[in-house]
């Protein structure tokens, strides 16, 4: 056997991928691109699980868009506050500039406050439920007690009973899926802190409240009289109360005919 | 006029993907978008137009000397695979965003078999060094349009309601083949 049957290939094909290996090392020098050394910081400090959860293709992704500033350091629903603060140190801010949300239930109205219209027997949905005659809720606003809400939360923060959600405060992240799917926009999202809350959106008079639902706002103005910060505002028979002014005296509360008014911070 | 039909049965009669069946992993990964498409379609043109040149001069003035023909595999493939290499630095520094959006289909242009097919049939046609550059650049822009055409679809069937049993690939599936069929209608052109 000719020896340079073997010597000619490995020359040639070692010299072939010699000669490429210097061209694509020299042009990885020159088209280097500059990494962030702050991406590598972001990404090591986050849980790594690649969920998703924070709306971006994976833990690399929101790390790039948090150092460039696209997404909050607080955009990651897995991690816990200490992570958060590493994250916040690399990126130079304050972690308690992060706020966060929960989601808020604006009705009373379950089966025993509030009276049905008529027996609906349809597909079991609120959605289609609000289609039949503008519900089965002598009540036109409140919660028609389908749970659509509870089927879209993935927190599993959302329990119903007697025909009413009920949040809760620990386990929602404040994403706003219920918000979006509840036909009757009964749900809001509001900033953790907020206490007190008119649980009730009926903008009928007093008198058309009080037939179909024990527990509704009946647009009295005894709590804005009440009120020692001028925090409540009387609009459309319906009481608002301005989160920013309300310094939390409860007189609201207590002097509230319908018990329309409850402590978030207390459920 | 030779290389214009070369370059026309490259582009429609031969096309890699709807004729041939090369290259569908990238057709069916990147066709979502009508931009990571044509970016898609792009770099794979760059890739295949300098991969048929140089492994004609591989093969021409290195293994064929050598009498070592046999080899062309591996050769082809080294050269292949730093083009990509060098196509992946370039795109990194001029487009970060079409960069991400190929994803890890870029690297696999590597082992996109259009690539290595074009050069594998400008060597056994023995086609000269301009022929080979025409063969490929045809075959890649045949590539690039079927891509962007068959994106097209993609996005105006992504707005429409569809039976769940064909959502995503199934009715992606089906389009290629129709697409398929009426490329087929090119065979006879020349």
């Amino acid at each position: 056997m000719d020896i340079t049957a073997i010597i000619y290939p490995v020359l040639s094909i070692g010299g072939i991928g010699l000669l490429f290996g210097i061209g694509l090392g020299i042009a990885a020098k020159k088209f280097a691109v500059p990494v962030d050394e702050r991406v590598q910081g972001v990404k090591d400090s986050l849980p790594g699980a690649n969920c998703g959860g924070c709306g971006f293709a994976g833990c690399e992704a929101f790390a790039k868009a948090v150092v460039s500033e696209e997404a909050k350091i607080s955009g990651c629903p897995v991690c816990n506050q200490d992570q958060i603060n590493t994250i916040a140190k690399i990126m130079g801010i304050e972690a308690s500039s992060s706020e966060k949300y929960r989601a808020v239930v604006r009705c009373q109205g379950n089966h025993t406050n509030a009276k049905p219209k008529y027996d609906y027997s349809g597909i079991q949905s609120c959605h289609d439920a609000a289609l039949v005659g503008g519900g089965n809720k002598v009540c036109g606003y409140g919660c028609l007690g389908f749970g659509s809400c509870y089927g879209v939360c993935v927190f599993d923060a959302i329990t119903m009973v007697d025909g009413l959600p009920i949040i809760n405060a620990e386990k929602c992240v404040g994403c706003g899926a219920c918000k979006n799917t509840c036909p009757r926009s009964i749900i809001t999202i509001l900033p953790a802190y907020a206490s007190y809350n008119v649980n009730c959106i009926s903008k009928d008079k007093g008198k058309e409240v009080k037939a179909g639902c024990s527990v509704g706002c009946i647009g009295c103005g005894i709590c804005q009289k009440q009120c020692e910060a001028d925090a409540i505002t009387i609009a459309n028979n319906l009481a608002e109360i301005d989160i920013e002014k309300c310094t939390r005296c409860g007189k609201c509360e207590q002097k509230c005919p319908t018990k329309a008014i409850s402590n978030l911070l207390n459920i | 006029m030779n290389l214009f039909l070369l370059f026309l049965g490259a582009a429609l009669v031969n096309n890699f993907v709807l004729s041939r069946f090369l290259g569908i992993c990238p057709f069916l990964g990147v066709s979502k978008k009508v931009e990571t498409s044509l970016g898609m379609g792009a770099a794979v043109t760059f890739v295949m137009g300098l991969a048929s040149m140089i492994s004609y001069i591989v093969y021409a003035y290195i293994l064929k000397p050598l009498q070592i023909e046999y080899l062309y595999t591996v050769a082809f493939i080294l050269v292949i695979a730093s083009l990509v290499q060098f196509v992946e630095m370039v795109i990194q520094k001029m487009s970060p965003s079409l960069y991400s959006a190929l994803g890890v289909y870029l690297p696999l242009i590597t082992t996109n078999c259009a690539v290595l097919g074009v050069a594998i049939l400008n060597m056994q046609k023995n086609y000269s060094l301009i022929e080979s550059i025409v063969n490929g650049v045809g075959g890649a822009v045949g590539f690039t349009l079927v891509m962007v055409l068959f994106a097209g679809i993609r996005e105006r069937i992504e707005n429409n309601e569809l039976l769940a049993a064909f959502k995503g690939l199934p009715i992606a599936l089906l389009t290629a083949g129709f697409m398929a069929i009426a490329f087929a209608g090119f065979q006879n052109m020349i």
